[in-house]
């Protein structure tokens, strides 16, 4: 059964990537456009007057943030709109009638998410690359944020898919949970900066984690630990996963 | 024996307390053409999804080929193409990625399903769409792909809800030439429909389903034998007059149509007879309607 569970797995996350190539005009290039502008007005245009930031200049300290926060809603919106959009469709009918596990369907669309996070973070590093350059501190610390992060918000994305009734519901929480916890999660500032009570809020939202230790293997600066990082990063995306694969193991609005 | 579908004391009842289904046994061999008829809601989708696990059963167990969908579930679904009533696959991939894709969620390699492919869309017509987005297929198209997709991955057991709606005549017909030989070739097919005719056209058993619960499960052979009485359609060469006819309950539907009901020993040289004996010239004959659209109303009725 291994060998039929690998084929399927190829078979779905071939499907996804297809999916995302197919509609490259909506999924790669929007994200390019949106950090190209932040790149122009935050760190080219305002950045000059704002100066430094933890010994590095406002541009090369916003670069990692920018990238997570691709990653971080790339890898979301690929997999919430395509689970939906095949619950949608019904076409996910397919998976449920063929000898394909609840594992193999979770891994196969965080596939998906993460083949497109990884384009669209490499095609924003290189619009970066024409602003400022960039140096890594630690590629391996900057790989593993990258894949924790992407499977992390790749596994969110699919619980919304799971629960999402509508096409509004599949846009509601990138943009009145996801988004504002970006934004707020150290995409322009260190949190170091923000005010004791609200670097105490800080602590509960998991973007804080990511773009920290991503901007740790990048630039070498730190506002949490990178090893508390990981970690608050693997029981996120443990307890996501467990939650996915039983709601999908029950058939939560798959099955009636 | 191992039959291709075994089905025990199969309950469904759906969270808003809908019974769907009050303890439905059926047993279909291997090698079967069976027909699983039955009103609109009696529960022939919800029976179907539970074997095809779209839907969670409440109670009872199913066994595919004497594989138990509790404990040897993958196996189970290996055995299992399911040709569904709406079409299920994405619009926006082409004839051949869908077909393919499917067959790899059965374990066909990629190099194998391209090559089945090939066999499969060229049996159903659809070999020139092949780079087609699904889309822009027409309806009966959509129906033939949906058909193509289910036999990827070489199914024992191919259950079909109803396959043909929608279809013009002659795609009909043709899809219909196309699943005997597949039963011919040792398929099991489970086939339900609103064409009772398609039903008597290619099936050796037939089940009944009514309100939750199998009303009748027999050969078509013995299900037919059970109608006592034909109608047929006369058209006459109009007199104006309604003819005598001693024996037969008749009736003149309008000038030239007269409707007989022939009883099963009855015959019909002896209503021929007493026409001819009166002058009346019989121009034409046919059925009111199919033989078991007769029997199924009756059924349905008793049990309503």
């Amino acid at each position: 059964m291994f060998k039929l569970y690998l084929t399927a797995l190829k078979g779905l996350a071939v499907k996804e990537t297809n999916r995302y190539l197919r509609i490259w005009i909506q999924t790669l290039v929007p994200p390019v456009i949106t950090t190209s502008l932040y790149f122009i007005i935050f760190g080219n245009l305002i950045g000059k007057r704002i100066g430094e930031m933890g010994g590095f200049s406002y541009m090369e300290f916003i670069v990692p943030g920018l990238i997570m926060m691709s990653v971080i809603t790339s890898s979301y919106s690929n997999v919430s709109s395509s689970f939906f959009s095949q619950k949608f469709q019904k076409n996910i009918e397919e998976l449920l009638v063929a000898p394909v596990p609840t594992h193999i369907i979770i891994w196969g669309f965080v596939i998906g998410g993460l083949g497109r996070s990884t384009l669209v973070g490499i095609l924003v590093t290189i619009i970066s690359l024409l602003f400022v350059p960039l140096q890594v501190y630690s590629w391996s610390i900057v790989i593993l944020t990258f894949l924790m992060t992407s499977i992390l918000f790749s596994l969110a994305g699919l619980l919304n898919g799971i629960f999402a009734r509508s096409f509004d519901d599949v846009s509601i929480v990138p943009t009145f949970v996801l988004q504002p916890l970006t934004y707020l999660g150290g995409v322009f500032f260190a949190i170091s900066m923000l005010p004791p009570f609200w670097q105490i809020v800080s602590q509960f939202n998991p973007i804080v984690y990511m773009i920290s230790g991503f901007r740790f293997g990048i630039l070498g600066v730190i506002d949490v630990p990178i090893l508390f990082s990981v970690l608050i990063s693997i029981i996120f995306v443990i307890s996501l996963y467990s939650l996915n694969w039983y709601l999908i193991e029950k058939g939560r609005g798959l099955r009636s | 024996m191992t039959y291709a579908l075994e089905i025990n004391d199969l309950k469904k009842v759906y969270s808003g307390g809908v019974e769907a289904l009050r303890g439905i046994d059926l047993k279909v061999e291997e090698g079967d053409f069976y027909a699983l008829l039955g009103p609109n809601g009696a529960g022939k989708s919800t029976t179907i999804g539970i074997v095809t696990s779209l839907i969670n059963k409440t109670s009872g167990n199913v066994k595919v080929f004497g594989y138990d969908m509790d404990t040897q579930l993958m196996q189970a679904k290996l055995q299992i193409g399911l040709v569904p009533q709406e079409f299920n696959f994405s619009p926006f991939e082409t004839v051949q990625q869908i077909v393919v894709n499917q067959a790899g969620y059965y374990g066909v390699s990629r190099k194998e399903a391209l090559e089945r492919s090939e066999k499969y869309l060229k049996q159903s017509d659809l070999w020139e769409k092949k780079n087609v987005q699904a889309r822009m297929l027409s309806g009966g198209m959509k129906r033939r792909l949906m058909i193509s997709r289910a036999l990827m991955h070489e199914p024992r057991l191919l259950i079909l809800d109803e396959p043909t709606a929608g279809v013009d005549i002659e795609l009909r017909r043709e899809m219909w030439t196309f699943l005997k030989e597949l039963n011919d070739n040792g398929t099991t097919i489970i086939l339900t429909t609103h064409y009772l005719e398609e039903a008597e056209m290619l099936c050796r058993n037939i089940g009944i389903i009514q309100k939750g619960q199998l009303i009748e499960d027999t050969s078509m052979k013995s299900l037919l034998a059970k109608l006592q009485f034909e109608t047929i359609i006369l058209d006459i060469e109009s007199s104006g007059q309604m003819p005598v006819i001693k024996g037969y309950e008749s009736e003149l539907m309008d000038e030239g149509s007269l409707s007989v009901e022939v009883g099963r020993d009855q015959g019909i040289n002896e209503l021929f007879n007493q026409l001819t004996e009166q002058g009346i010239k019989v121009l034409s004959m046919r059925n009111k309607s199919n033989r078991l659209e007769e029997l199924f109303l009756k059924l349905t009725e008793e049990t309503a």
